[in-house]
């Protein structure tokens, strides 16, 4: 029937509209300004908690939301652990997630700490391939400044740092070598590794 | 680090002239192009040495620093200066041999300012007075003559390096300019504010060092891929940075070095 024709076609155009709209969505999401606005937001809370005069049991946590906040978890946990991550259960892969971040946030977390009564600064940002990287100076008490890049992308449905680069050392690649360490110590065995995280 | 030889004496100034004409053709050649990966031919035997410097920090250089802690921070902060202020000569030959002479001249200017105005070097004025610290070695020398990385090394002792590093190492070694012209006491006051120095290092970075060595999984992979990450960066003196003129997203060495995109490539592969 010609009405009927006429109700899918205009369903079919409408869903096509959305459909592009979606599309190009991800490619108006993120610019240099946002990813800059992202890591400042960051940084501005981290100050905030290694500035707080609390203590270190009381930092970990803080860390633990923030990197929950701005950070793409699931990607990191995902590239952390490797091929393995291929052959996970979706329940392994979320329980690995969970334990993943526990652990990262407590070890940057311990590292952010030495940070206490210095601050970071971010200064620079520009499209770095298929992402953006922005780059903050750490002006620590004592100590010559230092360079920290955060890698950012929206590729996650929003846009989230998925690297964090302290005077060249990568955090995706070192905690590939630690992951794939701690899993070849344990005989490949996911599910020991996940409730071994969860106790670092 | 280095150690004085007593017997030695001050180069002369035709050596002097002499390594400055090699610098200068040396350099023309352009530095090396950035290494990048592992390459550790020599792991079971690299591993054997790591096994050996755990053991020294666990009964040396740890305890040390931590016995060292009860001495006042500003004091062992000035006995840290000094020794840097002793390792700015050497420093300055190496940029000199490198062609940078900027680098040089401020370090030139840091030597005396710290020496003059800081109590013969154990304040830093320098670095309040807009002098900052800019360390090489002739490690670095090496990469600007157009050396490259080689093989990772651990040496005993000093921990990781590579083979054109650890080369460097031996001649900032025999040819440290304070040392050779120092000679007998003055050059043990030297080495002794050396050690120090690293002890202090030590105990400032124990929480760091602590985790790498004692709580990683696998110590010698992580410390290789930390010394070799570091080390690129610091050679690449931010010169690999993209976006600094560089459209393209950096397809020239260095830049790729931290370029990882975990979307494209989820599973590390």
């Amino acid at each position: 029937m010609p009405s009927d024709i006429l109700l899918t076609r205009r369903s079919f155009g409408l869903a096509l509209g959305a459909g592009l709209a979606a599309s190009a969505l991800p490619a108006l999401a993120l610019n240099v300004d946002q990813a800059r606005a992202l890591i400042d937001k960051a940084v501005g809370d981290i100050n905030k908690v290694i500035n707080s005069g609390k203590s270190e049991g009381a930092m970990l946590p803080e860390f633990e939301k923030i990197f929950a906040r701005y950070a793409d978890v699931p990607t990191i946990a995902r590239s952390a652990l490797g091929v393995a991550a291929r052959s996970a259960s979706d329940a392994q892969m979320r329980a690995f997630t969970k334990a993943f971040q526990f652990y990262i946030s407590r070890k940057y977390g311990r590292r952010f700490r030495e940070f206490i009564g210095g601050r970071i600064e971010v200064t620079d940002a520009h499209p770095l391939k298929s992402y953006f990287e922005v780059i903050s100076t750490a002006h620590l008490k004592g100590e010559a400044p230092f360079e920290v890049r955060w890698h950012v992308s929206d590729k996650a449905g929003k846009s989230l740092f998925f690297n964090i680069i302290i005077e060249g050392v990568n955090m995706l690649a070192s905690e590939r070598t630690e992951i794939g360490a701690m899993l070849d110590k344990r005989k490949g065995n996911l599910d020991a590794l996940i409730a071994d995280l969860q106790k670092s | 680090m280095s150690f004085p030889i007593p017997s030695a004496r001050f180069p002369s100034a035709r050596s002097g002239v002499l390594l400055s004409l090699l610098a200068v053709a040396l350099s023309a050649c352009g530095p090396a192009p950035q290494a990048s990966g592992i390459n550790d031919p020599l792991e079971p035997m690299n591993r054997a040495t790591h096994g050996l410097n755990k053991g020294l920090d666990r009964v040396i250089l740890r305890p040390g620093a931590q016995a060292y802690g009860v001495v006042p921070a500003p004091v062992r902060q000035g006995v840290s200066n000094f020794a840097d202020t002793l390792d700015l000569p050497g420093d300055m030959a190496n940029h000199m041999l490198q062609g940078r002479l900027g680098e040089a001249t401020t370090n030139f200017l840091r030597f005396g300012v710290n020496v003059v105005f800081g109590l013969g070097g154990l304040l830093d004025v320098a670095s309040e007075a807009g002098l900052p610290r800019d360390d090489t070695d002739f490690g670095e020398t090496l990469h600007v003559w157009g050396v490259g990385e080689g093989p990772y090394v651990e040496l005993p002792g000093f921990g990781p390096s590579t083979a054109r590093d650890a080369v460097g190492t031996v001649v900032d070694f025999a040819l440290n300019p304070v040392s050779r012209a120092a000679g007998g006491d003055a050059a043990t006051v030297a080495t002794v504010a050396k050690v120090l120095a690293r002890l202090n290092d030590r105990k400032r970075y124990s929480n760091t060092v602590d985790s790498i060595l004692y709580d990683s999984a696998d110590s010698y992979a992580q410390a290789r891929l930390l010394y070799l990450q570091n080390r690129r960066f610091e050679l690449s003196r931010g010169a690999a940075a993209p976006g600094a003129g560089d459209e393209t997203g950096g397809a020239e060495g260095g830049a790729d070095e931290g370029f990882i995109d975990p979307y494209e490539d989820p599973y590390a592969q």
